[in-house]
C-alpha cells in the first residue's frame, strides 16, 4: 500500500519536473497562429480591415474577433489561404472594406509639397523621406501603396500611380485560344 | 573508327526529339561581315543580371570599343560602343523580348570612320588568374549560346571547387541555327586558342568539345585545329538529338555526370562554355577587343540565307536586307530557333548579345498551332522530357494555378526546351503553361519579399515610436530629478520643514515614515523647485529681452526713454495714491499717456492701427 503510494507520488513528482522543465525549455515566444496569419497578410499596413495594421488584424482573426474577408489588398487568394490555414469556409471579400486594386505606389508632386511632414507621420513603413519645410519624396521600392498618406496631405499633392509593366516584372500570360470564325464556313453561309 | 570509340564512351539522357534540321540553307555561304552604317540601338538589358550603369551622355562622341555602360553589382556585364560615332539618344525603345515592351536603350549614330579606342591586350599567361578574370568584367562578354549569362562569373574560381573538366558546347542542337557551325568551320584555330585560355583560367585538366554528328565539316575543322595546335582538347561527336545543346544534357552525354537539381555544374567539377564565347574570350585576351559584334544566322523565308557578323545594336530589318530581303508571305520574325525562340514585336528591334538566329516565318513554314484538345494522359511528354520531369502533372498544376504543387514537382528544373509540346498529340502548348506558372511564382515570391520588408519596416517604426516615447519620459524624469537636486541645494530650509511636517504626520507608523515620507517630500520639493526655476528663467529671459531692446540706442532716444520711465513711475505712484481698485484704469491711462507723448512715426502707426480695432466692438 505504502510502496504503491510512494511509487505514484514519485512518478507524479518526476513527470511534474519533466513537464515543468519542458515548459521552460521549449517555451514558444508569441502566438504562432498570429505569426502564421500575419505571414499570409500582404503587409500593406493600410488599415482597410478596420485594424491599425496587419498584425493587429492577424491577432483579431486569431482571437475570433474579425472575419477573414476584410483584407482587399490580399485579394481572393489571400482569403483562400486564410480559410485553408484556419480550416474555415471561404467567403468572398467584404465590399465594406474596399475592393482590390492594382498595385500602386504613392507619388508626391514635389512642386506642390509644402514640407508639412504630415505624410511622413502617417506612413506605416517609413517610406517617405523629408524634413519640416523641406520637400518630401517617396521611396518607391518601399511604398506598400496603402494610401494612408493621401488623407493627411493639406495640399493634395500625393497621388497613387499604378505600377507600370516593364520587361523586368512582365509575366507570361495564361494561354488562351481566341475563337475565330472559320473563313470557309463564312463564305459558305454567304 | 574514331566515331565508334566515341559512341562507346557516350551516355544518353532521357527523351529528346528529332525535329527536321533545316540547317543546309544557311551554311552555303561564308560568314559575311556587316558594317555599322545605320543608327545602332543598344539596350542596357542584354544579359542575365543587373542593368549596367551608364557612363556616357547624349551628345558625347565615342570611339569603337569605348565603354558605354559599366557592369553593376554581382551579376552584370558591360556594354561597349560597336563603332565610333555620337550618342544621339538615351531613351526607351523596343527591345527583342517576348513581352514586346520598351526598355532603356542607348542610340549611337555611327560616323562611318570605325575608329578604334586604345585597346590593351591581357597578358593572361603571366598575370594572376584572379586579375585576369576581374579584367573580363570589363569585357562585356556573355554566353553567346543564347542564355547571355556573364562569362566572368563562370570563370571566377572561388577556390573551393576544383574544376577538372571544361566542356565546350558546340552541339547547336536547335533546328535552323548554324552560327556556331560556321564559326567552327572558319575560325577553328582561334577557338582552340580561346579554349587554351579558358582551360588555363579554370585550371581544368581536360577539355571535351561536344559536337553533334550533323556538322561533319565543323568537327573536321576542329580536329585539324587541335592537331595543328597540339592541343589536348578532345573533339567528341555526339548523336544529333534535341536538346543535347543544353549545358546539363551535354555534360551528361559527354561525362556521364548528372548534376543534382539544386546544384550547378561547377559543384561536380565541370564548367561549360559555348564555342562563340571562348572565341570572344580569345579576342579580348589577345587584342583587348570587348564584345562588339556577334554571328547571327538569318534564315527562313529570305532570298539568301546565311550567317552574318553583325555589330550589336543593328536593327533586325537591316540584317534581313543583307540576306537579300524577306520574300513574300512572311508573317512574322522569330528570334532564336523554332523550338525555344519567340516572335519579335517588330523587325526594327536591335540585335543583342543573345540574338543567335532570326527566322523569317511564313504560315506554311510554321503552320499555326492546331487548337488544343484535352489531355489524354498518354504521358508521351514524360517520355520526351530530357530533364525526366512529369510534364503532364506540371501541366495540370499550372493550368489550375496550383503553384505550390508545381514547384514541388520541380517546375523550375524545366528548361523550356519544348520537347513536350512537340510530341503532344493533343497540341497542348505545355511550355506556355510552364512559363506562365514560372512567372506567376516569381511574382508571388517577389510580393512575399516585399511584404517581409514592409513588415520589418513597420515593426521598426512601431519600435521607434515606442522608444521615442520612453526616451521622452526618461528625459522628463531626469529633468525632474536634476531640478530636485538643485532645489535641495539652493533651498534646504524650504525642503526641510515639509520633510519634518510629513515626518510628524506619519510618526505613528515608522515603516511608512521611512518608505513614503522622503519620497513624497522629495517630489513636492522637486515640484516647487521646478516652478521656482521656471519663474527665474522667465524673469531672466525678460531681462535679457529688455536689455537687447535698449542695448544700442542713441543718447537722444535714451534720454526720451528715461523721461517716459519717469512719467510712468509718477503715474503709477499717483494711481496708487488715488485708489487701489482702479489700478487697471491707471495702467491704461499711463499706456495712453505713453503713446501720446511719443512722437515717433512707428508709435503713431500703432495708435492708428489700434483705433479701428477699438471702435469695432462699440
Amino acid at each position: 500500500m505504502l510502496t504503491a503510494l510512494l511509487v505514484m507520488v514519485g512518478l507524479a513528482l518526476l513527470l511534474g519536473l519533466v513537464l515543468g522543465y519542458s515548459a521552460l525549455k521549449f517555451k514558444v515566444e508569441g502566438d504562432p497562429l498570429v505569426a502564421r496569419i500575419d505571414a499570409i497578410l500582404p503587409q500593406t499596413q493600410c488599415g482597410q480591415c478596420g485594424y491599425p495594421g496587419c498584425k493587429p488584424y492577424a491577432t483579431a482573426i486569431a482571437n475570433g474577433e474579425a472575419d477573414i474577408n476584410q483584407c482587399p489588398p490580399g485579394g481572393d487568394a489571400g482569403v483562400h489561404a486564410l480559410a485553408d490555414l484556419l480550416g474555415v469556409e471561404y467567403k468572398p471579400l467584404n465590399a465594406e472594406h474596399g475592393v482590390p486594386k492594382p498595385k500602386s505606389v504613392a507619388v508626391i508632386d514635389e512642386q506642390t509639397c509644402i514640407g508639412c511632414t504630415l505624410c511622413i507621420q502617417a506612413c506605416p513603413v517609413d517610406a517617405i523621406l523629408g524634413a519640416a519645410k523641406h520637400m518630401h519624396t517617396i521611396i518607391a521600392a518601399e511604398c506598400t501603396g496603402c494610401e494612408l498618406c493621401l488623407a493627411p496631405c493639406p495640399v493634395d499633392c500625393i497621388s497613387m500611380q499604378p505600377l507600370a509593366e516593364t520587361p523586368d516584372n512582365w509575366k507570361w500570360r495564361y494561354p488562351v485560344f481566341p475563337i475565330k470564325p472559320v473563313q470557309a464556313t463564312l463564305e459558305k453561309a454567304a | 573508327m574514331n566515331a565508334l570509340v566515341n559512341l562507346a564512351k557516350l551516355f544518353k539522357f532521357n527523351g529528346g526529339v528529332h525535329p527536321p534540321q533545316h540547317k543546309q540553307a544557311s551554311t552555303t555561304q561564308p560568314i559575311r561581315v556587316l558594317q555599322a552604317n545605320l543608327p545602332l540601338v543598344l539596350p542596357l538589358r542584354q544579359h542575365v543580371g543587373n542593368i549596367p550603369h551608364l557612363r556616357v551622355q547624349v551628345g558625347e562622341h565615342v570611339l569603337k570599343g569605348q565603354l558605354l555602360a559599366e557592369a553593376e553589382g554581382g551579376i552584370s556585364a558591360a556594354i561597349h560602343a560597336p563603332t565610333s560615332g555620337t550618342i544621339t539618344a538615351i531613351q526607351d525603345a523596343l527591345i527583342p523580348h517576348p513581352s514586346g515592351l520598351p526598355d532603356r536603350c542607348v542610340t549611337l549614330q555611327p560616323d562611318g570612320l570605325d575608329e578604334w579606342t586604345a585597346l590593351t591586350p591581357i597578358d593572361w599567361q603571366h598575370m594572376e588568374k584572379r586579375a585576369v578574370v576581374a579584367s573580363l568584367r570589363q569585357s562585356g562578354i556573355v554566353g553567346l549560346g543564347g542564355a547571355a549569362f556573364p562569362t566572368h562569373i563562370k570563370l571566377r574560381s572561388d577556390g573551393r571547387s576544383g574544376i577538372h573538366t571544361l566542356v565546350i558546347n558546340a552541339a547547336e542542337c536547335e533546328p535552323y541555327i548554324t552560327c556556331d557551325d560556321m564559326v567552327m568551320r572558319e575560325r577553328a584555330a582561334d577557338i582552340l586558342r580561346g579554349i587554351a585560355i579558358t582551360q588555363h583560367l579554370l585550371g581544368a585538366e581536360r577539355c571535351l568539345i561536344g559536337i553533334e554528328d550533323n556538322k561533319p565539316e565543323a568537327a573536321a575543322a576542329l580536329r585539324a585545329a587541335c592537331h595543328a595546335a597540339d592541343s589536348s582538347a578532345q573533339v567528341i561527336v555526339v548523336p544529333t538529338i534535341y536538346p543535347s545543346g543544353d549545358a546539363r544534357r551535354l555534360i551528361h552525354v559527354l561525362t556521364g555526370l548528372e548534376i543534382p537539381s539544386h546544384q550547378r555544374s561547377v559543384d561536380v567539377g565541370v564548367q561549360c562554355f559555348n564555342v562563340a564565347t571562348v572565341l570572344a574570350i580569345y579576342r579580348y585576351m589577345s587584342f583587348g577587343e570587348p564584345a562588339l559584334s556577334r554571328i547571327v544566322t538569318v534564315t527562313g523565308n529570305v532570298a539568301r540565307p546565311g550567317n552574318f557578323e553583325v555589330p550589336l545594336g543593328m536593327p533586325v530589318s537591316a540584317l534581313l536586307e543583307a540576306a537579300g530581303g524577306v520574300l513574300e508571305d512572311t508573317s512574322e520574325f522569330i528570334m532564336g530557333g523554332p523550338m525555344m525562340g519567340f516572335s519579335l514585336p517588330s523587325p526594327e528591334v536591335p540585335v543583342t548579345k543573345a540574338t543567335n538566329c532570326i527566322i523569317a516565318s511564313t504560315p506554311s513554314l510554321f503552320p499555326p498551332a492546331a487548337p488544343a484538345m484535352p489531355c489524354i494522359r498518354c504521358a508521351r511528354c514524360a517520355d520526351a522530357c530530357p530533364v525526366s520531369l512529369q510534364p503532364q502533372e506540371l501541366y495540370w498544376f499550372a493550368k489550375s494555378d496550383n503553384f505550390d504543387k508545381a514547384r514541388d514537382y520541380k517546375l523550375f528544373d524545366c528548361i523550356e526546351c519544348g520537347c513536350c509540346s512537340y510530341v503532344c498529340p493533343s497540341n497542348i502548348p505545355l511550355v506556355q503553361y510552364y512559363r506562365y506558372a514560372k512567372s506567376e511564382i516569381i511574382a508571388q515570391d517577389r510580393a512575399k519579399e516585399a511584404a517581409n520588408l514592409a513588415r520589418e519596416r513597420n515593426d521598426f517604426r512601431l519600435m521607434r515610436i515606442e522608444r521615442e516615447k520612453q526616451e521622452r519620459a526618461l528625459k522628463h524624469a531626469q529633468k525632474a530629478a536634476g531640478a530636485k537636486a538643485e532645489a535641495s541645494k539652493i533651498e534646504p530650509g524650504k525642503a526641510e520643514p515639509s520633510k519634518a511636517e510629513s515626518g510628524v504626520q506619519h510618526a505613528a507608523d515608522p515603516a511608512v515614515n521611512v518608505a513614503a515620507s522622503p519620497a513624497s517630500a522629495q517630489a513636492e520639493a522637486a515640484k516647487k523647485a521646478a516652478i521656482a526655476a521656471a519663474i527665474a528663467r522667465a524673469k531672466a529671459q525678460k531681462a535679457a529681452q529688455a536689455a537687447q531692446n535698449t542695448a544700442a540706442v542713441t543718447p537722444a532716444v535714451a534720454a526720451e526713454m528715461a523721461a517716459i520711465d519717469a512719467r510712468r513711475a509718477e503715474a503709477a505712484a499717483r494711481a496708487a495714491n488715488i485708489n487701489k481698485d482702479d489700478v487697471a484704469e491707471a495702467a491704461a491711462a499711463t499706456h495712453v499717456a505713453d503713446q501720446d507723448s511719443t512722437t515717433s512715426p512707428a508709435s503713431a502707426q500703432t495708435v492708428s492701427s489700434v483705433a479701428p480695432n477699438s471702435k469695432e466692438p462699440s
